[in-house]
């Protein structure tokens, strides 16, 4: 039990900090499939770092700030070009995976020791049996977690968050009221990468401690489904990102529990939730208005 | 000193001019009309009040202040606020939310939601408009939709407010409302810029109108200078014109539409059509009035096939066509006006000679052997064009480059010019100016002597009372009641829009 809750929360973090990006600037009408691209390079960009610097967190650093670089490229096609989004996201998975390949050559040679994202117990709630192994996670998983009321708070509460969620629905109305339409679309994009970033740093750095070539392998996509499954608010992204963990984890477990059923149909299940989630089965989560639109003033 | 002044205001796209020198001043307090056909430079120039564009020349001063404003932003922070024609909110968020959405008065950061709910009923209850703060803005009516966005307008301390044809979508109840409503507005000292089509509203409750032709201010005068409704039009147009549609007793003949017991419930299970039977004779014209969304659209895609009936029939011209294919049932000489020419009408991205045989372009002499003949149907848009008077330089132009009423003339010319035996015609003259609207409506009763059997599809109700020769009056996707045009009455029918039976007294509301 306390194995499994380990690695569903595990599974689920990436997922949480990809997801609380990518509520912003879904929720103002970008749909950015990207995303898979942008949490490759941050998973390249923060081994690179943690072996240059000798510190994860400054890997971690890295990896934002390269992935946000990286984001500029899509904001600047999608919003300033008004190119497809679909396009430019097919676009930027297929160059990451190139320039993430070509780096770690380049980068590393053989196999490197990095700095990883050690976990750090809690006093005392780390001790709980069965469920301190909660406490005994890294950092950036708590870092994530404390984020999703104050990206809630955002959302509702505040006027950032209105205006990110009116440029969504209607862009239009938003320009009449003096807001600036795509610098907002702008600035979602940016935090999108920023978060995008720490996500594939975390799966690299937390979970693995080295790079592999393709390891995002379609957790970016997962990101985008837990958004419209966590019907576009921070609280019920991280309810999906802990269903798609423990979907995950429990996956994990059924490989190994020799059950008979060929194991390429549970390595499945993940894929099957995100692609019914992607495709609207999910009853009561709209996708913004002028999701996928680009806006021209008149 | 007048309160705003518009000061030798000249604005140029490319070759074309908009505003042409125009000046003229508004009074505080006063309702002022601006008039103008489509393309007269009423809206350039309000854009340019709104701060969504910059004039090429001239200066606007509001009260005794030269304006520098170069965003809506700016104007909405100089008191200035605009209701648009189509509504500014976000459909999905609460009351609230839209009215703070922008309005940063109460802390740069948070919403303070609660201090703005206390303004804001506060301001709904002094001007008779309540409104619940947490509504979704998508579950009001139209009606209340228009009251918040000037709720909207008051919450920010708007001091001048234009309205762009604010009774387009109101019932007359509606409308009498809304009036009420403006007068205790310029009571409290609030300045009104109205714009309209409508004739009878500018003589009933404004003060003063400036009259737009070709970008220059052709009449500046007040009211009580004016002898009527035809001086105004005449004004507009820059000609006399008719304002009365002439039209001889009608003489039917056997029904061409026929729709019996019609039931659709749409995919999130509202029941659209209740139950509708309606017949439409050749030689007469069927008007249906109703405030829109109450079925009208539903109706008329279960006639042409584009939605499926739950139950019911459609025969048209004694074939039963429910639940054909489109292309089936206009092969049946149906001719279609659509209400959304971008949506259905017409192809922006194609040239006008292309549209104009969007619907018989497998057929000869359009095509050989299927190659188009591109000679014959340029020859044919030209004659179109001609005779409907469309505005292009060529007919190969790309037909989203036109003006909205141009557009609208040469689908209007498209439709009519197939002879058709049923016409079903919506909102055909929606977003025209006077001599277009005129022009069509006449083209429509000449249908109709010809022979057609017209279903007129209208919000307007001054339309549908002068053009129908029997009155249907949809809502709530029920028929109301179906009235001769000798005894239609505007306040019976503005009733029964708004879903009231006046039988025996006491009021039904379904």
């Amino acid at each position: 039990m306390e194995g499994f809750l380990s690695s569903a929360i595990r599974m689920a973090t990436p997922l949480l900090i990809a997801g609380l990006g990518l509520v912003f600037s879904a929720s103002a009408g970008i749909v950015n499939i990207g995303t898979e691209g942008f949490m490759l390079l941050g998973a390249l960009m923060g081994c690179a770092g943690s072996y240059w610097t000798g510190s994860a967190f400054l890997g971690a650093l890295i990896a934002m700030v390269s992935t946000m670089l990286f984001s500029a490229v899509f904001a600047f096609f999608v919003l300033n070009m008004r190119a497809d989004q679909t396009v430019v996201g097919a676009a930027i998975n297929i160059f990451a995976s190139g320039l993430t390949i070509t780096l770690n050559r380049i980068i590393f040679k053989g196999v490197p020791v990095l700095a990883a994202y050690d976990p750090v117990d809690i006093p005392l709630l780390s001790e709980i049996p069965v469920i301190g192994v909660l406490f005994r996670q890294s950092v950036v998983c708590y870092l994530a977690f404390l984020a999703v009321p104050l990206a809630w708070y955002v959302m509702k509460k505040t006027h950032i968050g209105l205006e990110v969620r009116s440029v969504g629905e209607n862009p239009r109305a938003s320009d009449t009221l003096g807001i600036d339409v795509n610098g907002t679309r702008w600035w979602t994009i940016l935090l999108s990468g920023l978060f995008s970033g720490l996500a594939g740093s975390y799966m690299s750095l937390g979970q693995l401690s080295f790079f592999t070539e393709g390891m995002v392998s379609g957790k970016g996509f997962m990101a985008l489904a837990v958004v419209v499954l966590g019907c576009y608010s921070p609280l019920g992204v991280l309810g999906a990102s802990l269903v798609f963990g423990a979907g995950m984890a429990l996956q994990f477990r059924l490989q190994a529990a020799n059950t008979g059923i060929p194991y390429q149909i549970i390595t499945m299940l993940p894929y099957l939730i995100t692609l019914l989630a992607v495709c609207g089965f999910v009853r009561g989560s709209r996708s913004p208005a002028a999701s996928g639109v680009p806006y021209t003033k008149e | 000193m007048a309160y705003l002044e518009f000061k030798n205001i000249t604005k140029v796209f490319g070759s074309v001019v908009a505003n042409s020198d125009v000046s003229f001043t508004v009074e505080k307090g006063h309702i002022h009309a601006l008039l103008g056909e489509n393309g007269a430079g009423k809206s350039t120039l309000m854009n340019i009040l709104y701060g969504l564009s910059s004039p090429t020349n001239g200066e606007i001063f509001l009260d005794g202040k030269k304006l520098r404003i170069k965003s809506p932003g700016q104007a909405i922070a100089a008191g200035i606020g605009m209701v648009h024609q189509h509504f500014m909110l976000v459909p999905t968020l609460s009351v609230i939310e839209n009215v703070m959405l922008g309005y940063k008065e109460f802390g740069k950061f948070s919403l303070n939601l609660k201090q703005a709910v206390r303004r804001f009923t506060g301001l709904a209850e002094k001007y008779g408009m309540p409104l619940d703060p947490y509504e979704i803005v998508g579950n009001l009516s139209i009606g209340q939709q228009q009251r918040l966005e000037i709720l909207k307008a008051l919450f920010r301390n708007s001091r001048l407010l234009i309205l762009d044809e604010p009774t387009a979508v109101l019932t007359p109840q509606e409308t009498n409302k809304l009036f009420e409503l403006l007068h205790k507005l310029t009571e409290n000292g609030l300045t009104i810029i109205f714009i309209t089509h409508k004739l009878g509203e500018v003589m009933d409750i404004c003060d003063r109108c400036t009259v737009l032709r070709n970008g220059r201010v052709a009449a500046n005068l007040s009211i009580s200078e004016i002898s009527g409704h035809e001086e105004l039009a005449a004004l507009m147009v820059g000609k006399h014109i008719d304002l009365v549609t002439h039209k001889r007793e009608a003489a039917p003949g056997d029904p061409v539409l026929m729709v019996n017991g019609l039931r659709y419930t749409d995919k999130q299970g509202v029941a659209r059509l209740k139950d509708i039977d309606l017949s439409v004779r050749a030689g007469e014209i069927v008007g249906v009035a109703g405030v829109d969304g109450n079925g009208q659209s539903e109706l008329v895609k279960c006639i042409l096939g584009l939605l499926k009936p739950d139950a019911g029939s459609v025969t048209v011209d004694g074939s039963d066509v429910t639940g054909k294919r489109p292309k089936e049932v206009l092969g049946h000489g149906v001719a279609h006006i659509p209400e959304d020419r971008y949506k259905m009408a017409m192809v922006k991205e194609l040239t006008i000679s292309e549209n104009m045989i969007l619907m018989s372009y497998d057929k000869a002499p359009f095509s050989k052997h299927g190659v188009l003949d591109r000679k014959t149907i340029d020859g044919y848009s030209e004659e179109i064009c001609k005779q409907y008077e469309v505005k292009t330089p060529s007919v190969k132009e790309l037909a989203g480059r036109l003006s909205g009423g141009n557009q609208q003339k040469f689908v209007v010319g498209r439709e009519l010019d197939r002879k058709a035996k049923l016409i079903i015609a919506v909102y055909p003259d929606r977003g025209l100016d006077i001599g277009t609207t005129k022009y069509i409506q006449s083209r429509l009763v000449e249908e109709r002597d010809r022979g057609a059997a017209v279903l007129l599809l209208s919000t307007e109700l001054d339309e549908i009372m002068e053009l129908s020769d029997t009155i249907l009056v949809l809502h709530d996707g029920h028929i109301m009641a179906q009235i001769p045009q000798k005894e239609a009455k505007r306040e019976t029918i503005g009733l029964l829009m708004a879903g009231v039976r006046n039988d025996e007294g006491k009021g039904e509301n379904e």
